[in-house]
């Protein structure tokens, strides 16, 4: 199993390749020793191709979220699970620009992902996963997941810190032990607080089991990723998140101390 | 699961009591609707109300179970009197999610529920039944004048700062849904909800629902062959468990069934069930019928 001392984690790309090479360069300047992925590389922005390059140049290990499930294993759809009709006509869409664009090669790789990936982190042991460690499309939002619900994951995972993404906005809850549960955040759109930068985590080992966990705010070119959305004809309503920082689809999922801190 | 000829009814154990019900109001309820599923009334006291001491005994035993999420639901949760204080209480184990039909609320209880939402890290949820987008579609099936006194509710819950998810049963032929939905989003909105949030359900063709309609068909069964590739996490006795005053039952829709009731404790109820109603099938068709839309129950 791999040991580090820092690491960059990264939640939903989301195709947002702007972002994701600011935020591989801010973290190289605070000193990750490894970069990890939490899925979900494609989806809402442009040229999904664009952003394995750097995956591979980087050597950005990645678990499999439920839209490269999806991509890679050409299923009719993202497995977001939507039921309001608008959020499933913006969901398709999407979905069907990334299949179109994302290359053979990248979705077999994607394919290939695994569910989970586990390392050390000085003495703590880390389990990096998409939705839960029990389902790649589990939403943890802090507001409706109880402290006993990721005592119980903990245990049951055997991990001192469980790490996922998919719901798009980070938080971290402390546990029984010193254990850890932290949502990463994405990368791929700014979380709905009317602001366009977006996060990453950045988890630290200290002398004893303590682990530090940084949230780190990437601001990118938010306005050229803007226009490479427009000139791709993608809605937009997703142009108008990524330049206003508010969520303006896929709305439904959202628990109501989350949704009521957006606008919409 | 445990069974081996196709026909037979197929068993499903509880995977983890993800969601933990309970039957605050018994069965009493200041409404009639014809498509009940428990035949709720001001006059069925067939289930009693659970006390708040009762209450705290199953959070706390909830705990070393793990479980995420509570709901409430009755009858009209809000006929007990003690229901501020469990609602006020539950948020300092988990979120809680409480399922009312919004004609009842007083202002007094919102402020208090509000105020104890937002020195909590969990959210409250507010699911408000409306069957439709008018008095002509709802009243007919939920009594004179429930849609004025249901969308006060509404209303107030808006002013109070909650975003009540508004649930109706399908009682519409699903060719019509866009538009339906499309209408009852227009119908809240001009009513002042700017946001709208709903979830709808099929309709369950149990208690007061028989007589509108016409129940299951025998062959409207879930079988071992059904199972098979089937993700059993869509199926609610999978993951959940609902506290009544008989014990501790496998879900909130067949608490009438005698072989519903599981065992006295959490942990005796975690035993499987068989899925031999005809409302199993419906839970089977539709998937993840109970729980909220921010759960990800429901699978693409």
């Amino acid at each position: 199993m791999p040991e580090h001392r820092t690491v960059a984690l990264f939640g939903g790309i989301y195709a947002n390749h702007l972002a994701l090479a600011a935020a591989l360069a801010d973290a190289q300047r605070r000193g990750a020793d490894a970069i990890y992925c939490l899925g979900d590389l494609g989806a809402f922005g442009p040229h999904p191709d664009k952003v394995f390059p750097l995956f591979k140049e980087h050597d950005i290990q990645s678990v499999r979220g439920n839209y490269d499930d999806s991509i890679g294993n050409e299923r009719a759809d993202c497995q977001c699970g939507y039921t309001d009709p608008r959020d499933n006509y913006f969901a398709e869409l999407s979905y069907d620009y990334t299949m179109a664009n994302t290359s053979p090669p990248n979705r077999a790789w994607l394919k290939n992902l695994p569910s989970e990936i586990r390392f050390q982190l000085g003495a703590a042991s880390v389990l990096l996963c998409h939705g839960s460690p029990r389902k790649m499309n589990e939403f943890l939002w802090e507001s409706t997941t109880s402290t006993q619900f990721l005592e119980y994951l903990a245990d049951e995972h055997q991990a001192d810190v469980i790490c996922n993404t998919h719901t798009g906005i980070k938080w971290q809850r402390d546990l029984s032990r010193n254990r850890k549960f932290v949502n990463v955040g994405v990368l791929g759109r700014p979380e709905n607080d009317g602001r366009p930068h977006v996060w990453y985590t950045l988890l630290s080992a200290g002398d004893s089991r303590e682990i530090t966990v940084e949230f780190i705010p990437v601001p990118y070119d938010h306005d050229r990723l803007a226009a490479e959305m427009r000139a791709e004809r993608l809605p937009e309503e997703f142009i108008a998140t990524i330049l206003s920082g508010w969520w303006t689809t896929c709305l439904e999922v959202l628990p109501a101390k989350e949704r009521r801190r957006g606008r919409f | 699961m445990t069974a081996t000829n196709n026909n037979a009814i197929p068993r499903v154990g509880l995977s983890h009591l993800d969601h933990l019900w309970f039957q605050v109001a018994g069965t009493l309820c200041n409404l009639t609707c014809h498509h009940c599923f428990i035949s709720c009334s001001p006059h069925n006291d067939f289930f009693g109300f659970l006390s708040l001491a009762e209450v705290k005994r199953r959070l706390e035993e909830s705990i070393p179970l793990g479980v995420k999420e509570y709901y409430f639901t009755g009858g009209e949760p809000f006929l007990n009197p003690e229901m501020t204080d469990i609602l006020v209480l539950t948020l300092r184990y988990g979120p809680a999610t409480v399922l009312t039909n919004g004609t009842v609320l007083k202002d007094e209880w919102l402020v208090r529920l509000r105020a104890a939402e937002e020195l909590s890290v969990y959210a409250l949820e507010f699911r408000v039944s409306i069957d439709g987008f008018s008095p002509e579609v709802n009243d007919p099936i939920r009594g004179e004048g429930t849609f004025a006194r249901a969308m006060r509710g509404v209303t107030k819950l808006v002013e109070h700062g909650f975003l009540p998810i508004i649930t109706a049963a399908r009682t519409w032929p699903i060719e019509r849904e866009q538009e339906v939905v499309g209408s009852f989003c227009k119908m809240l909105q001009a009513a002042g909800y700017s946001r709208p949030r709903l979830k709808i359900l099929p309709t369950l063709q149990l208690g007061a629902e028989t007589g509108r309609t016409c129940g299951y068909a025998p062959e409207e069964r879930v079988t071992t062959a059904m199972m098979e590739d089937f993700d059993q996490s869509q199926l609610i006795c999978e993951h959940s468990r609902i506290v009544t005053d008989r014990g501790v039952q496998v879900c909130p829709i067949l608490i009438e069934a005698p072989e519903s009731v599981l065992g006295e404790t959490l942990v005796e109820s975690q035993r499987p069930f068989v899925l031999s109603h005809g409302v199993c099938w419906t839970c089977y068709q539709n998937g993840a019928i109970c729980s909220n839309p921010s759960s990800g129950d429901k699978d693409a």
